[in-house]
């Protein structure tokens, strides 16, 4: 059982909870300039990380609104709750946002509005 | 579909082991039972095989079992961090059925319908397989249609499937309260009589004891810490225990599939969620099939000890912790009690968790990678244990032939590139 501190309500029992799996997945701006691998990274290949896990949660049966939140998989530890929109602020898990092999995706490149060109999505990281 | 029959290799301990029969029982009470040989051997890791396995649980032992016996392979080794079926094998409900709607999930699970029909023989070793039959409730008029779309769907299959009414539920199992005022009501179900349980403990020894019959060595308490690459081809497994050098690696390892996968920079569309079960005080015989509801997700059967084996849906969110959340049995229980009210009084001896991975389309992967001689079979989510043989039987033919057969074809990883996948999400896949 864990007890979340709801950015807008305090702390409520986990049964008021949803979890919406794991944040900060882009959605590429222009997907038809991607390759179909590119595009599965986005919709289908997760981060399923055994310790600290950034995931998006909704408190479905109170104030209805989404935040983000990093947890342990192991401990359900909660480390940091923070905005939507946001990024994490302690240090773990920053790094774990950093760690995590979607940086590197030509999905997420190509989900920065400054970067949808051809010429820079063929530049990101593990293009083949 | 009906007709074609898997196969079975060499069957029965054709190495040379001695076999389990009343005639050894017998025997073996004149020494007291205290000369009864070892079921495999603790071996230590070679430095190199022609293929490894890594987890040493039911799927993949069954997996090196068929490496073995179907395709001559006996220089492998199942690799396990822990011990023989400690981790999803030991942690099931046991259930066994093969009535799946979609013709992919239909050939793979027949095809270990097929297995489990046999397989005491196979590996002289009782897996307790009872044929008692899994009877799929329907709590509503809409479930109930959709439930004669599948039943339909399921015998032009050739697999036997067959819808009861409420008044037939009630002489089928009278313990059940098919009062309609309920909150989940006993609107109708379907019953594969085929389907029923199997001793889960005795599926992981059976075939280890079988494999390693057959030469294959069994290392338990070996972890795996890396797989080694030369470019994009794997050479070899670094483990707790050493080095071993091998061109062919299988990873059956289920909830840790995206922490291995992850060591080979490999990417699964995989979450890891626990899904728990509890057992009951043994109580005098009182249900002698197997009931599911996928409405509540909930399903109940009895052991042979006499205890309620119950089991829930998965947590909504990722965990590693072999443990659940209250409230996931909470929900289940309270649903098992008005089905059944003979149930209210009896109290839970055990609860616990095990990981399970789930993928977006409910259905496994049995799949080859973009590295060469790096094989996954993953993603079995919540009904892994029915598949057991099929799983290992169809990895094994991947394994051994690097290409996979036809019942394996559309498992693939790559259908989550294609867009090829195989929904059994709400159809069958919601509880297994």
């Amino acid at each position: 059982m864990m007890l979340i501190d709801c950015p807008f309500c305090g702390p409520r029992d986990e049964t008021e909870f949803s979890c919406g799996g794991e944040a900060h997945i882009a959605r590429p701006l222009a997907e038809n300039k991607i390759s179909d691998a590119d595009f599965a990274d986005y919709l289908f290949m997760r981060d399923n990380p055994k310790g600290l896990f950034l995931e998006r949660w909704r408190h479905s049966a109170g104030c209805r609104r989404w935040f983000n939140m990093a947890r342990d998989t192991v401990s359900h530890e909660i480390v940091e709750i923070y905005p939507m929109g946001g990024l994490p602020k302690t240090a773990d898990a920053k790094s774990a946002y950093s760690a995590s092999w979607r940086r590197d995706t030509v999905a997420e490149h190509a989900a920065k509005p400054a970067r949808t060109t051809q010429k820079n999505v063929g530049k990101a990281r593990g293009a083949k | 579909m009906a007709d074609n029959q898997p196969d079975r290799g060499q069957r029965g301990l054709p190495g040379g082991k001695p076999r389990y029969s009343a005639f050894a029982v017998a025997k073996n009470s004149l020494s007291y039972h205290q000369d009864w040989q070892r079921a495999w051997r603790d071996a230590e890791p070679k430095s190199e095989y022609d293929a490894v396995i890594i987890g040493g649980g039911g799927h993949g032992l069954a997996t090196a079992y068929y490496l073995a016996a179907v395709h001559g392979m006996t220089n492998i080794a199942v690799i396990e961090k822990g011990w023989l079926g400690g981790g999803n094998t030991g942690r099931n409900t046991t259930i066994i059925r093969s009535n799946y709607l979609w013709d992919e999930s239909a050939a793979i699970y027949e095809h270990s319908m097929k297995l489990w029909e046999g397989l005491s023989q196979d590996l002289n070793f009782n897996v307790m397989f009872s044929q008692r039959g899994v009877l799929t409730i329907a709590h509503s008029e809409h479930e109930l249609r959709e439930m004669s779309r599948r039943v339909h769907a399921i015998r032009l299959n050739g697999i036997d499937s067959e819808i009861l009414g409420p008044a037939e539920i009630k002489k089928f199992v009278p313990t059940i309260n098919i009062d309609q005022s309920i909150r989940y009501p006993v609107m109708g179900g379907f019953l594969q009589r085929r389907g029923g349980t199997a001793r889960h403990d005795a599926v992981a020894w059976g075939y280890a004891r079988a494999a390693d019959d057959l030469g294959v060595d069994i290392i338990q308490k070996c972890e795996v810490t890396g797989l080694r690459r030369q470019g994009r081809k794997i050479v070899g497994v670094e483990t707790s225990r050493g080095f071993i050098k091998t061109k062919k690696v299988g990873c059956v390892v289920a909830g840790h599939s995206s922490v291995v996968a992850a060591m080979a920079g490999i990417r699964l569309p995989i979450a890891s969620r626990p899904l728990q079960a509890l057992v009951s005080e043994p109580i005098k015989p009182i249900l002698d099939t197997v009931i599911m509801s996928n409405a509540v997700h909930m399903y109940i059967s009895q052991s042979d000890k006499g205890e309620m084996v119950l089991g829930a849906g998965v947590d909504k969110y990722n965990s590693y912790a072999q443990r659940g959340s209250f409230p996931v049995p909470e929900h289940m229980l309270a649903a098992a009690v008005e089905l059944f009210p003979v149930l209210s009084r009896l109290r839970m001896l055990r609860h616990w968790g095990g990981i399970v991975d789930t993928c977006p389309d409910a259905s496994p992967i049995i799949s080859k990678t973009d590295i060469e001689g790096l094989y996954f079979d993953c993603g079995w989510g919540t009904g892994g244990f029915k598949a057991t043989p099929g799983s290992g039987h169809v990895f094994a033919d991947l394994i051994a032939n690097d290409r996979p057969n036809k019942i394996a074809a559309p498992y693939t990883l790559d259908r989550f590139r294609s867009g090829l996948l195989i929904d059994e999400h709400g159809a069958a896949g919601v509880a297994h």
